[in-house]
């Protein structure tokens, strides 16, 4: 959610990005996944650029923005109408259930079918500019050689991003989100359909930029990863340390910048490790390429971690 | 607001699991460290609620403290926000154990 002005309001849109035609005709997200319905289990799908610019529109989720003036009433006071009604009929009922259930139950799903086609999932998270796209594009054109690669990418508008990926090679998939800060589980499980089958490799999602909503949104992910980059200071962990803390990886990146500016790396891994302890780090630069080895085997160990998972799962 | 609907979302199902029209309060917990304040919740909780079963209705919030063990003192403490030290040794070694919920606790109903 957005905590700061609550916008949620807007036209949310999942949409294959053509490569050479932005403006080609739409196609009803059922008919997509009517097309997709009668291959055979286990039959690869076709890539999404041999499809017609399909695109399909989410339904408003709020039909109405309210004025940001709107008062909240104080915690504890009764509504006016019912103040004094006299009403005995009012009951209790114990829920004790979480806020995010719903999203919670729809990325177990997603993750469950993750898992059934032996996929790693990636979640990436980071401010606007850190660059997210740039690192992606480096990494899908280097990965696609030995494994099935697909990425979805969150923006609140264009298709930019998704172009930039499938420019590389690698199938992808844009949501826009309209007023929404963020990706949310029900999001991922439409987009992943309209990828091809990518049985035992790699599926990055790069989440909207946002260093705060995308935090508390499970998506099914194997883990999340945040990207920042040394233009952004080195206290940037404890300024927004809850997307720190759900994070696995902080990829530190254009450390190909380092001799401009003054930047200390051991300082803002100290400052993301008082958030994460665990967390791992890696430094990078996307324009040089210099890191994405490390970047690699830290992608192969988590990928033998879900293994062995999986394995004694089965046992 | 996708909190704000999510506890609107819930509190629906139980209104009519239970043939009842109106929520008259809702009792959240929320954690310190949880993804969301509050404040932000009452702000967007009135605009969220506006035309559904929920319009109205009293939000009761009930904030709940981080608690962090503290693997440099092996000792539960308790923690105000994230990146905070142990109160007890200094240590930033801390893994969190409470705090981080956002949970509908109960519901009062017509």
């Amino acid at each position: 959610m957005c905590t700061v002005c609550g916008c949620h309001q807007g036209t949310p849109s999942t949409k294959r990005a053509a490569p050479n035609d932005a403006e080609m005709h739409e196609r009803s997200l059922q008919d997509d996944r009517d097309c997709h319905s009668t291959l055979p289990p286990g039959e690869r799908r076709p890539p999404p650029s041999n499809h017609p610019g399909d695109s399909y529109n989410r339904s408003p989720r709020s039909a109405n923005h309210q004025p940001h003036n709107a008062q909240a009433r104080p915690s504890g006071v009764d509504p006016p109408d019912l103040r004094g009604c006299g009403k005995s009929t009012k009951r209790l009922v114990e829920i004790e259930r979480d806020i995010l259930d719903k999203n919670n139950g729809i990325a177990a799903n997603n993750r469950a079918l993750f898992v059934a086609d032996d996929l790693l999932v990636f979640n990436l998270l980071s401010s606007p500019g850190a660059g997210k796209t740039t690192l992606l594009v480096r990494a899908v054109s280097e990965l696609k050689r030995s494994r099935w690669v697909g990425v979805i990418e969150g923006d609140q508008q264009t298709s930019n991003d998704a172009k930039r990926i499938q420019a590389a090679g690698v199938p992808a998939v844009q949501i826009n989100t309209g007023k929404n800060c963020h990706l949310d589980a029900a999001m991922i499980g439409e987009a992943y359909r309209c990828l091809p089958l990518l049985s035992g490799g790699i599926l990055f999602i790069e989440n909207v930029g946002n260093l705060i909503c995308p935090a508390a949104f499970d998506l099914g992910e194997t883990c999340k990863i945040v990207v920042f980059s040394i233009t952004e200071g080195e206290d940037k962990p404890l300024k927004y340390p809850d997307v720190f803390a759900a994070s696995s990886l902080m990829v530190i990146n254009k450390i190909d910048l380092a001799s401009l500016l003054e930047f200390d790396v051991g300082k803002a891994i100290e400052y993301a490790r008082r958030v994460n302890p665990k967390i791992d780090v890696i430094v990078v630069s996307a324009r040089t390429g210099e890191g994405f080895a490390a970047l690699y085997a830290w992608i192969d160990r988590q990928a033998g971690c879900q293994r062995h998972a999986f394995e004694d799962k089965g046992q | 607001m996708a909190i704000c609907l999510g506890i609107i979302q819930i509190a629906e199902e139980k209104v009519h699991e239970r043939s009842s029209s109106r929520v008259r309060s809702i009792c959240l917990e929320m954690g310190a460290l949880s993804h969301a304040a509050p404040e932000a919740i009452r702000f967007c909780f009135a605009a969220a609620a506006r035309r559904t079963i929920a319009e109205g209705a009293a939000l009761n919030i009930v904030e709940l403290p981080g608690v962090a063990w503290c693997m440099s003192c092996s000792k539960s403490v308790e923690i105000t926000r994230r990146g905070e030290c142990c109160p007890c040794c200094g240590s930033y070694h801390l893994q969190v154990t409470a705090g981080e919920q956002m949970r509908v606790k109960e519901l009062e109903i017509d």
